[in-house]
């Protein structure tokens, strides 16, 4: 198993946290992770993406021009990374402030309303975990005791509590994602 | 099995820099290196094993505060992003002629000047070619990993005492910054003042003795005849790191009839570049240099009598390419692709550049 992923979307929404979380959980499987993020200005009230790859085996390269899976949280991502989705690989977005969806013929696409569902939850930081679910139940690379411990394993202990609801929020994620196109 | 943990290289250096037991850390914070100075202060290891870290008010005065720590025996440790070791040569230089053990770590971002905070590779020449005035080497690793990353806090250190020579970790943003699983070593503990004494008491500043004549710790000797025996010394000592200290690591080397040279992140992306070539069919192989001083000039010069060309890929204009070319010594073409500016290069570039350059050059 080899799945290499893009999250991209606003500094703010978590994109770096939830690849955290999603490489911890990759470890708690004895799988191979790496997590490279934009480091640059770019980040400073602007775009944040990590390139997040979890590989049974040795990872070569941890920066890559194209991905299994883009996960994108706005516009400029999708302007940035739809052409970089490999052939028959998988998009998934939130469509909340998306003018222009993605066009291409040649992936699947997914959309999770994760703005909305987290402002249903009552909770606006519940909006990385809504969208891990949703990632998870497309691509169930690591098992869900396995994001447990992840998220264990980088959330600092004062935070701990707050585990049960982003436990709640991947299972929202899970239940609401839908497919648009699939090839 | 140690303890696992999801870290950037640059946490990870720090921490290791801890359970190694090192001392001092003496830094000032620049992109992309801060993490190392924030993770030793939040850590706070001077409540846990009593070693020193100082954010001291320049670059400047941090490499001083390093010659001055390495000259009472102590293990001290400085870090710094390009711009930042520019300004720490001056100390570096003399603590070669000292001929005292440090460690310098050196998160590469491009150049010059200012530059960018971005990766680059291009502080190869300052960081084996001396850098600093004067007839000095460093040692130098170049971890591709950010296991590599806390491992060689230990490596390199151990072969700066071994012979009294400052290393370097010659690193860049792409490992300082990037996320990968680590095994952390456990932790050893910092020499005390009666080990420092039996093991570095010849040339250590260790305090009054009556019992023997004073340490000097100097890097001037203005009677020309010793200053040259002193660097005859140096030379010698250099010259035993050649023999005995060169660390490499080769992949598909046996069959290849193509070579990939590359040392720390862009031996990375070679080694997808590498996959995707023999995909095609291309039998290429990747030496990756893990000591870029001393230099792996014999396996190079080996590897000449076998393949029908090497290429050096680099995030610089082309630096490591003159060792290789030295190496090689005319036998086969050797040429050089490099990204560089913060530009990192694809695995299909170097593909294209290795049939490009070599295959039909």
């Amino acid at each position: 198993m080899k799945e290499e992923i893009i999250i991209a979307g606003f500094g703010g929404q978590g994109v770096l946290s939830m690849g955290k979380i999603l490489a911890y959980s990759g470890i708690m499987q004895d799988q191979e992770v790496s997590w490279m993020p934009s480091y640059g200005p770019e980040m400073r009230g602007g775009t944040a993406n990590v390139t997040v790859i979890l590989s049974d085996e040795k990872i070569s390269s941890p920066i890559l021009n194209t991905f299994d899976t883009a996960i994108i949280l706005n516009q400029q991502s999708l302007d940035k990374f739809e052409e970089a989705v490999k052939p028959g690989g998988v998009l998934l977005y939130d469509p909340n402030g998306i003018t222009s969806p993605p066009a291409r013929k040649d992936i699947n696409i997914y959309k999770i309303e994760g703005a909305e569902e987290a402002a249903k939850m009552g909770n606006p930081k519940t909006f990385n975990m809504i969208i891990l679910g949703a990632f998870l139940k497309i691509k169930p690379i690591v098992k869900n005791e396995n994001v447990e411990k992840g998220l264990e394993k980088s959330l600092p202990e004062r935070y701990h509590k707050l585990i049960p609801l982003n436990l709640e929020a991947i299972q929202k994620g899970h239940d609401s994602v839908k497919s648009i196109q699939t090839v | 099995m140690g303890e696992l943990r999801l870290m950037k290289g640059n946490e990870a250096i720090a921490e290791a820099a801890i359970r190694y037991g090192v001392d001092g850390y003496f830094g000032y914070p620049i992109t992309p290196q801060s993490e190392v100075i924030e993770t030793l202060m939040a850590r706070k290891p001077w409540e846990e094993t009593g070693m020193v870290v100082v954010q001291a008010e320049s670059e400047v005065a941090a490499a001083n505060m390093l010659y001055g720590g390495a000259a009472c025996g102590k293990k001290v440790m400085t870090s710094s992003s390009s711009p930042g070791v520019s300004l720490k040569l001056e100390a570096i230089s003399y603590i070669a002629g000292a001929e005292l053990p440090a460690l310098v770590v050196n998160v590469v971002r491009g150049g010059p000047g200012l530059g960018t905070i971005q990766p680059a590779q291009s502080d190869y020449f300052q960081a084996v070619k001396g850098g600093g005035h004067g007839d000095y080497h460093l040692i130098v690793f170049a971890p591709n990993s950010v296991q590599e990353m806390a491992d060689f806090v230990e490596d390199t250190y151990e072969l700066a005492i071994k012979y009294r020579n400052p290393a370097m970790i010659l690193s860049d943003g792409i490992i300082g910054q990037m996320m990968e699983k680590v095994e952390l070593k456990d932790f050893k503990p910092r020499f005390t003042d009666a080990e420092i004494k039996e093991k570095f008491g010849s040339w250590a500043t260790t305090g009054k003795t009556p019992d023997r004549e004073r340490n000097i710790v100097t890097s001037l000797e203005l009677q020309s005849e010793l200053q040259e025996k002193h660097n005859h010394k140096l030379q010698a000592k250099y010259q035993q790191m050649r023999e005995t200290e060169v660390r490499f690591e080769s992949t598909n080397t046996e069959d290849a009839e193509y070579l990939l040279v590359a040392y720390g992140s862009s031996s990375r992306i070679c080694r997808k570049a590498m996959e995707l070539a023999r995909d095609k069919g291309i039998k290429v192989g990747l030496l990756r240099p893990i000591t870029l001083f001393p230099f792996p000039t014999k396996q190079l010069a080996e590897l000449a009598n076998q393949v029908k060309g090497m290429l050096s890929v680099e995030m610089s204009a082309g630096q490591m390419v003159e060792d290789i070319r030295l190496a090689v010594n005319g036998k086969v073409p050797v040429e050089h692709f490099g990204r560089y500016g913060g530009i990192i290069h694809s695995p299909d570039e170097i593909v294209n550049a290795l049939e490009k350059q070599i295959i039909k050059g």
